[in-house]
């Protein structure tokens, strides 16, 4: 066989599916503010149907009883797909190109929406919107709303407080304090650690805090939670929302509290390369230690370990202290990262039952007990009332320090430029663990590296 | 007869053909079409000329990666062949057990990369426990681990094709070799190694091409840590592509880029073994 008359076969053939596929413009059905064009709620939305991508994978079972319930009551058909831990991103970038793209998605901040936008439909015309206790915290451009936050949640560091009365009752120990109550800044809570490391022999643990995790995927409580405090003061020093670059001015506090994490912990700090979330947080269940910095979601990890000993009524949180002037009156982090978006793509009826969807979970009574009881989201909206919270023990902490007069940190990562950034902030924090990059450098890259990053993305 | 064959020719090849088209061609010049365009997702694209391969050149990560991947295809496709060539030679001696030990070293290869990325893992950073260290302390724990790992995989597939070589060659010529007075080494260099030419030909191309294109163990061994010193080029491309939003074409042009560099390697090595081999 002739081979040329094989590869001019194969051109014809190949340029007949690139016709097909095509890599051409799309029309965009832009409404002048940004995003997409406005649900229409007048559609019928019996006749269409929700596809929902989820984020958290943790919770994907709940979510399955909650859409089964939904369809039972309504008719109309939910499909749950789930990303895996850490993929939502490419999952998402991949399904979106689909025949049976997603309806209802999560964008995870402005970020998340600047890349999102032209697939996000304005929902400044739903009552979901209208019931949002903070309209400041939904996503918005121009007239348009096209993020609408569907939890709150907040992080800090958790602690036993059984381990610490035990502690504050010792006969051995060298501070003063007497109560969780007194400590309320970084100094206190770097003598009490330094304390209890000491007396660990004593108190029952292995160290102070649980094993700073530093496995691939796993230290995004590091470069991304840990990371919000010294952005957040920067942003809050210089009174702005957004920075191009950054000083990183509160780096030292930064230094401050992961040196107290890592010199006081579980592990050795040159073997945290090998520690995943889920063996901090088996640590803290079995007792092994008092603290560990995560969120209220984090509950039930705790409680789903074999063994677990720790007692519900003793879990609490403590905010992140890290040596800023007056953080006595400083709070833990609460915020969300979790905006739902609607497909502006989908037809009139999907979008109309991804509506509904949403307000059925957020104001009918059966949804409601799913949003605090399956689900365990705090909601920030005004139909729930003050009796319809969560009841696990962190979720009820997170309300505690919400209404205790402190201010909150706000979570301010997800102005964070990109995953890049992140995941170089993440190596080189390990680096500096592992004794292999002072601080300095790690000071000196991150600056660079968000500039660099916040130019990439800004093209 | 023949003609009869030429005449179906097409009609035989018609089904592999199509499942080629869509499967290969199709998506690799979508992705060539891709690498000239920004975009969020396949189907939304905006022609931006150039402007990703600029990119591509400028972002030091991936040079870095570039000669990280050169430096392990270096190292592994050496250590790999030699030990491969060395079993195959004893494994075809006239010894007990042979074939038990073939299956032996061809069992790696049967395990999928990110299950013995994990796997290596574990034991990697179970020896580095008495030194303190895990695999991403130093990078050269990360490129030696690559190595091991890609040697253990590799080197029994490679064993079953030199041994297919030497097994062919005549024992007409190690014979008269014998009868000539040609002692051991003079053997191996001037008859065996001549004649198996085709084999190394086929286990160079295929360990060079994998050694380049190893994503899956790089992944799950460091994935590219410790500060993405032991990133290899086909992880540098997917972290480029999910790691930052607006910078997928970056990621497809840097693809086509590290295709061509492949694909010019892999044929100046097939040009140059091939033009060793000899008829016998």
């Amino acid at each position: 066989m002739n081979k040329k008359k094989l590869l001019s076969a194969s051109l014809v053939g190949v340029m007949g599916m690139m016709a097909l596929t095509g890599c051409g413009d799309k029309d965009d059905s832009g409404s002048g503010n940004g995003g997409g064009a406005a649900v229409d709620i007048t559609a019928d939305a019996t006749k269409g149907q929700v596809r929902f991508l989820n984020f958290k994978p943790e919770i994907a079972d709940a979510w399955q009883t909650v859409i089964d319930d939904f369809t039972a009551e309504t008719g109309i058909e939910v499909t749950l797909k789930t990303a895996a831990s850490g993929t939502y991103e490419q999952t998402l970038k991949a399904d979106i190109a689909k025949k049976d793209a997603p309806t209802l998605f999560t964008i995870n901040g402005p970020i998340g929406y600047a890349s999102w936008k032209k697939y996000c439909a304005d929902l400044s015309g739903t009552d979901l919107y209208s019931w949002l206790s903070d309209k400041g915290m939904a996503i918005s451009e121009g007239s348009g709303v096209y993020g609408i936050p569907y939890v709150v949640e907040g992080y800090g560091i958790i602690y036993n407080n059984a381990i610490m009365d035990k502690y504050f009752a010792s006969a051995n120990k060298t501070t003063s304090y007497t109560s969780m109550d007194e400590v309320n800044n970084f100094e206190a809570l770097k003598a009490v650690t330094e304390d209890m490391q000491a007396l660990k022999d004593e108190l029952g643990i292995e160290g102070v805090f649980a094993s700073t995790s530093f496995s691939a995927g796993e230290d995004w409580r590091w470069q991304t939670h840990l990371a919000n405090l010294p952005i957040h003061y920067e942003l809050k020093e210089k009174g702005v929302l957004d920075l191009e670059t950054i000083d990183f001015s509160y780096a030292e506090n930064y230094k401050n509290i992961l040196d107290l994490y890592i010199n006081n912990s579980v592990t050795e700090k040159s073997m945290l390369a090998t520690k995943k979330v889920d063996d901090s947080m088996a640590e803290f269940a079995l007792g092994k230690c008092a603290m560990v910095q995560n969120g209220n979601w984090g509950w039930g990890q705790i409680s789903g370990v074999d063994g677990n000993v720790v007692n519900a009524d003793d879990v609490k949180f403590l905010p992140i202290y890290t040596g800023v002037e007056g953080e006595e009156s400083q709070g833990i982090c609460v915020g969300t990262e979790n905006f739902w978006a609607v497909n502006t793509n989908a037809s009139a009826e999907d979008q109309a039952a991804t509506v509904k969807f949403m307000e059925w979970l957020f104001n009918s009574e059966k949804g409601k007990n799913h949003c605090t009881n399956t689900l365990g989201f705090i909601a920030p909206f005004n139909t729930f009332s003050d009796s319809e919270t969560p009841t696990d023990p962190l979720a009820k902490e997170v309300i505690r320090w919400m209404n205790s007069g402190v201010s909150a940190v706000t979570w301010d990562f997800t102005i964070f430029p990109s995953q890049t950034f992140k995941d170089n902030l993440g190596a080189d924090l390990l680096s500096y663990c592992s004794g292999n990059m002072d601080w300095d450098t790690v000071v000196s890259n991150t600056k660079d590296s968000w500039a660099t990053e916040k130019a990439a993305i800004a093209e | 007869m023949q003609k009869n064959y030429k005449k179906y020719f097409l009609l035989f090849v018609l089904p592999t053909f199509v499942a080629f088209v869509i499967a290969f061609v199709a998506p690799f010049l979508m992705g060539l079409g891709l690498s000239f365009c920004k975009f969020q997702t396949v189907v939304d694209a905006e022609f931006v000329g150039l402007d990703n391969y600029i990119k591509a050149f400028q972002n030091k990560e991936f040079i870095t990666a570039m000669g990280f991947t050169i430096k392990f295809t270096l190292v592994s496709v050496v250590i790999i062949n030699v030990l491969a060539f060395a079993l195959a030679l004893m494994l075809t001696k006239d010894v007990k057990g042979t074939n038990f030990f073939r299956t032996i070293f061809f069992m790696p290869n049967l395990i999928g990369g990110l299950v013995l990325g994990y796997i290596w893992q574990a034991i990697i950073n179970g020896v580095l426990m008495s030194k303190q260290a895990t695999i991403l302390s130093d990078s050269k724990y990360g490129f030696w681990g690559l190595i091991i790992m890609m040697c253990w995989q590799m080197i029994g597939y490679m064993m079953i094709i030199y041994i297919a070589g030497i097994q062919n060659v005549s024992p007409d010529l190690l014979e008269a070799a014998a009868i000539d007075g040609a002692t051991k080494s003079q053997t191996l260099f001037k008859i065996i190694i001549p004649m198996v030419m085709p084999s190394i030909t086929v286990c160079m191309f295929l360990t060079l091409s994998n050694s380049f294109k190893l994503f899956d163990q790089n992944l799950a061994l460091t994935n590219g840590g410790p500060s993405n010193e032991t990133r290899m080029v086909a992880l540098d491309i997917f972290k480029t592509f999910y790691g930052r939003m607006g910078w997928e074409g970056v990621g497809q042009a840097k693809a086509v880029v590290f295709f061509i560099f492949v694909s010019a390697i892999a044929f100046a090595q097939l040009y140059f073994t091939r033009n060793k081999e000899v008829e016998s």
